[in-house]
This record gives C-alpha cells, sequence and structure tokens, in this order.
C-alpha cells in the first residue's frame, strides 16, 4: 500500500518540473525575443530562401532553423511567434476563467434562476460547433489579437461554467457549508471560504488546459488567415505557410508544430500536476 | 420557560408532501431531549429547520419556532441568521463532512467566534487552544494547524464538539452524533457531549435512533413517526412505561446485553399499520380543515 502510493506521488512532480520548465523556457524566450532573435523575422532575403536547419547538408550556421521560402529565419519567426501564443494563452485563458467559474458557481451554488438560465445559455453555446462558431466570430469582430481573445472567450466560458457548477453544487450540500451558514455567515461569504477553496484545484487545472487550447485556437485561426494581421509571425501562419513547401523545406512546419505540441502538452500537464498539488488530500 | 419551543411546525415539499406534521416539542434550558425515530422520519429535518438550512426543496408551512422566546419566523432573514447563530449550533452526523477539506482545522473554529461574536483573530485563536483542551485534544496547536483529512474520525468529532460550544450557544443540536463513529469511540465521544453539555449547562435536542444512548444522556424524549410527534415524555416514563404501542414496539426491538435474542425482534407489522393508518387519519383530518 505505502510503496504504490509513494510511487503514484512521485509521477506529478516530475510532470510539473517537465511542464513548467518548457513553459518557462518558452516565456523567456517570448519575453527577450528582440534581444536574441538572430534575425527581423521579418526581413526576407530572396537568396537565402529555404536554407535547411544546422544539422542538415548545405545549412547556413547563421540560420539556426533554417528559413522558409522567402527567406525568413525560422528561428527568430517561432521566438516572435511565442509571444502572441502566450499573450493569447494568458489573456483569453485567464479571461475565460473569470467569467466561466464565475457564472458555475453562480449557479451552482445559489441555484434558483440564476441556474436556470445560465444552465440554459451552457445548453445552447454547447450547441455550436466550437471552430465554425470561432471564424463565424472573427467575420463579424474582424482579425486581429483582441477578436482572437474575444472569440476565445465568448466560445470557451461553457467549459468552466460547466465543471464549476457541478463541483459548486455538490459543495453546496456539504455539512460544512450548513454549519458556516448556521453560525451567520452570509451567502457570499459561504461561496468565497467554503465553497471556492475546494472548486480552486480544478479551476487552476481547467485554466492552464484553457490557455493550452486557445494556443491551439489561436493556431488554427491563423492557419486560415484569420487571426493576427498576416505581418506578424504566429506559429500558426508559419504552418499554414510551411505546409505548401512540406516537400522542399520540412523545418518550416516541423518546428513551429513541434513547439505547439509541447507547449499544448505542457500547460495540460501542468495543470494535472497543480491541481495534485493544489488537493490537500492528494498532497 | 423553555429555550427551543416548537409549536405546530410543517414542513412541506414544494409539491405539498409533509415532512413534518405539526410538531411540537420543547426544550428547556439544561436540558437534554432525545429525538428518535427510524430513519426517515425527520428527525433532521427538524433540526434544520430549527437551524434555518432547510434543504432547497423543503418550506415551512406552517406553525413557529420560538428561540428564547422570539418567533423566528417573524425576523428579517439577516436578524435571524444573526439570532440563530448566536444562540444555536450543531454538531453534525458525519465528521468526514463537516469539516472543510481544504482549510485548516484552526481558521474552521476561529471563523465562528469572528462571525458570532465579532472577536479579533489572535483572541480567538486563544479561545480555539483552550476549546480543543477542553475536548481532550493533545498538542492542540498542532490539531489547529492540520487539515481534516491528517485526522481520525473520533478526533474530528472532538473538533466539532468544540467548535459547536465555541460561541457559548444555549441549545445544541447533536444530529446522531456518534451513528459514523466505532463503538469504542462512541462511548468516548457521548461521554464528552454530556460533559460539556453539563459544564456549559447547554440546552441539547439529541437526534438519535439508538434508545440506549437516550437512557444515557437524555431527561425527556419525543417519538417521531413519518413526521409526526407520537409521543412525547420524560425517559424515565418512557422506559418504565412507553404509552404508545409503536414505542414499546421500538423499545422491544432495542437490542440489550441481557437479551442478544431481542435484538433480532423487528416492529411487528400490525404495529406499523396502526401507527400508518393514524398518521392517514391525521392528513385527512388537516385536509378537511378539522385542524389547522
Ligand atoms: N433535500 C431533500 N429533498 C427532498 N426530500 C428530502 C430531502 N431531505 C430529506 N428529505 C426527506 O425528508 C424526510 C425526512 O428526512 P430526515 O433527513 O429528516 O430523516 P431522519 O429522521 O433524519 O433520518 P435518518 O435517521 O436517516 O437521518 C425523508 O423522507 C427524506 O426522504
Ligand atoms: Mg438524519
Amino acid at each position: 500500500m505505502r510503496d504504490a502510493r509513494g510511487h503514484i506521488r512521485r509521477l506529478p512532480g516530475l510532470r510539473l518540473w517537465l511542464s513548467g520548465g518548457w513553459l518557462t523556457f518558452l516565456v523567456l524566450a517570448a519575453v527577450f525575443a528582440p534581444l536574441i532573435s538572430p534575425h527581423d523575422p521579418l526581413a526576407q532575403d530572396l537568396f537565402a530562401g529555404r536554407l535547411p536547419p544546422f544539422f542538415e547538408q548545405g545549412a547556413d550556421p547563421a540560420y539556426l532553423l533554417g528559413t522558409d521560402s522567402l527567406g525568413r529565419d525560422v528561428l527568430s519567426r517561432m521566438l516572435y511567434g511565442a509571444r502572441l501564443a502566450l499573450i493569447v494563452a494568458l489573456v483569453a485563458g485567464t479571461l475565460t476563467c473569470l467569467i466561466g467559474a464565475t457564472l458555475g458557481l453562480i449557479a451552482g451554488y445559489y441555484r434558483g434562476w440564476a441556474d436556470l438560465v445560465i444552465s440554459r445559455f451552457i445548453d445552447i453555446w454547447m450547441a455550436f460547433p466550437p471552430v465554425l462558431f470561432a471564424i463565424l466570430l472573427i467575420a463579424v469582430l474582424g482579425t486581429g489579437l483582441m477578436s482572437v481573445i474575444i472569440a476565445i472567450v465568448v466560445i470557451d466560458w461553457t467549459r468552466f461554467a460547466r465543471v464549476v457548477r457541478a463541483e459548486a453544487m455538490g459543495q453546496g450540500a456539504m455539512d460544512y457549508v450548513a454549519s458556516a451558514q448556521v453560525a451567520g455567515r452570509t451567502r457570499f461569504g459561504t461561496a468565497l471560504t467554503e465553497i471556492l477553496p475546494n472548486v480552486l484545484p480544478t479551476i487552476v487545472a481547467l485554466l492552464t488546459l484553457e490557455m493550452g487550447i486557445a494556443v491551439i485556437v489561436e493556431a488554427i485561426l491563423s492557419f486560415v488567415n484569420l487571426s493576427i494581421s498576416t505581418d506578424q509571425p504566429t506559429w500558426g501562419g508559419m504552418i499554414a505557410e510551411g505546409r505548401t513547401s512540406i516537400y522542399q523545406a520540412w523545418w518550416v512546419l516541423v518546428f513551429p508544430l513541434f513547439a505547439l505540441f509541447l507547449t499544448v502538452l505542457s500547460f495540460s500537464q501542468l495543470g494535472e500536476g497543480l491541481k495534485d498539488h493544489f488537493d490537500p488530500v492528494l498532497r | 420557560m423553555s429555550f427551543l419551543s416548537i409549536q405546530d411546525l410543517t414542513v412541506q415539499l414544494k409539491n405539498g408532501m409533509p415532512l413534518l406534521r405539526q410538531v411540537s416539542l420543547d426544550v428547556a434550558p439544561g436540558e437534554v431531549r432525545a429525538l428518535v425515530g427510524e430513519s426517515g422520519a425527520g428527525k433532521s429535518m427538524i433540526g434544520k429547520a430549527v437551524l434555518g438550512i432547510l434543504p432547497k426543496a423543503a418550506r415551512l408551512t406552517g406553525g413557529k419556532i420560538l428561540l428564547d422566546g422570539e418567533d423566528l419566523q417573524t425576523l428579517p432573514q439577516k436578524a435571524r441568521r444573526q439570532r440563530i447563530g448566536a444562540r444555536a449550533a450543531l454538531i453534525p452526523q458525519d465528521p468526514l463532512t463537516a469539516l472543510n477539506p481544504s482549510r485548516r482545522v484552526g481558521p474552521q473554529i476561529t471563523d465562528r467566534l469572528v462571525d458570532i461574536l465579532g472577536w479579533k483573530r489572535p483572541d480567538a485563536e486563544k479561545r480555539a487552544l483552550e476549546l480543543l483542551e477542553e475536548v481532550h485534544i493533545q498538542s492542540p496547536d498542532r490539531v489547529m494547524k492540520a487539515y481534516p483529512h491528517e485526522l481520525s474520525g473520533g478526533m474530528r468529532q472532538r473538533i466539532l464538539i468544540a467548535s459547536a460550544f465555541a460561541a457559548e450557544p444555549k441549545l445544541i443540536i447533536a444530529d446522531e452524533p456518534t451513528t459514523a463513529l466505532d463503538v469504542t469511540v462512541q462511548k468516548q465521544i457521548l461521554k464528552l457531549i454530556r460533559e460539556m453539555q453539563q459544564r456549559h449547562g447547554t440546552a441539547l435536542l439529541f437526534v438519535t435512533h439508538d434508545l440506549g444512548v437516550v437512557s444515557k444522556i437524555a431527561q425527556s424524549l419525543s417519538v417521531l413517526y413519518a413526521g409526526k410527534v407520537i409521543e412525547e415524555t420524560t425517559v424515565e416514563n418512557f422506559f418504565a412505561s412507553p404509552s404508545h404501542a409503536y414505542s414499546r414496539a421500538l423499545l422491544a426491538a432495542t437490542p440489550k446485553y441481557t437479551d442478544p435474542e431481542g435484538s433480532l425482534t423487528q416492529v411487528p407489522e400490525s404495529v406499523i399499520a396502526a401507527v400508518e393508518a393514524e398518521v392517514a387519519a391525521f392528513d385527512d383530518q388537516v385536509k378537511a380543515g378539522s385542524r389547522p
């Protein structure tokens, strides 16, 4: 028994370290992109088009991860792309979380007509296919960073609302909530001290997951050319451009795709790890 | 005069189904009244009605609850909460779900002193330590910093008892406080509750379905069946000569150490049928309007 438990407990630690490590690296890279980028991410050099990465024949050491068909440095574009990916992840993830979790908490804890209205909205919302919904929204709002963020928030708040509502409902039936109310604590006070701390591990896990999803959605929108304006490098944009020259220059597609994959994976693993870390019973 | 006086309390589900049928009972200051009845009889519902924590599906549709002579139903919501908080507290059945798993024990006790009495945190902490000592917890300062899951069930129940008595309420409602514990711990907890109740002179409404426990702790008792009080008497009278047939059957079905065979007898069908008929007749009277 003891051994088995000890074994399970070691895993989240490793998970936290690996995912946290990659995300920290990414944040540093994004913040210091102007300092560490070897080239201007937008500078074209038609004489240096489709240069392969350093480990292939015919590479130019000045372009570590090669260049795309217009001769732009892949590494520099990825570093600047990380900025946008992280901004979208942080801002869209946090806003989605705040709005969704608040609505979920209200619905699950206060119940009554608020729950009726919010639950109905969730049902209707979930009936829309999310990617089409996003494309539709961008078409209405116009492209740009703000539009991408708004689209993500508008589409994904239900993810938080649904889960937090269910958890808050379960918590609301607990004896300690009743005891707090007998002691004269207000409904709002009870929600803050008794419900929220118990729902928090789930919210944190969902938040990091949502950040990963935000990165993907941004990439998808860039891929279909609906995201931020075309002259700002994004991972999704790079993947879209790389797709057209996959046989001549696979690196233009594969490196940003790999960064995207690692980032989304790290966000979801970080969430799971943090959830265990926050949960007093599992800790 | 009694500290808690419940008069003709009726609680119904939203669809009109009665859960409590004109329940009346009194608890005098310092008195221990047991509330017995089978599972689903509505024992917990009485406690919840008094404490103002009825489930959403249930509604108080008639009768009065007087706490220290004051009719709670006439008070506005906020004042009612304050009155109840200052005068009454709950020792719940399940020590597992009665403490918040994500908060340390200390703040969960001190919260009450801050909420109810408006104390400052440091004072409340000092008092909480004293209370934990009073319920015989060793190294209370360590327990204050512990999370509930780090403590045993008996320990948690002691903490809940300490926190129920924290703000010196005049009434405590204990809802089967020993059912979730194993037998040896049950005895200790029962002894502790009686000891605390006597020292603090608290009125106690003790919910249980164990008549053996009743004889050890209570002075008076009410027997509940299907949300209706069918007998209301002193413990002495009850054990000497219960007046209602259902009470007699209940007493006969209680295990005795001297008569292990007795523990296997059940309340006979005929007695159940009779008491069901009584409840049905009562409902008809209410419908016909010959009762309010
Ligand atoms: N939230 C609820 N919604 C609807 N009905 C409920 C609810 N809670 C309790 N009831 C019903 O009210 C009745 C009385 O329940 P109560 O919990 O008071 O029983 P009890 O006497 O405390 O039983 P036990 O010994 O099992 O605790 C039961 O028939 C139960 O089904
Ligand atoms: Mg009960």
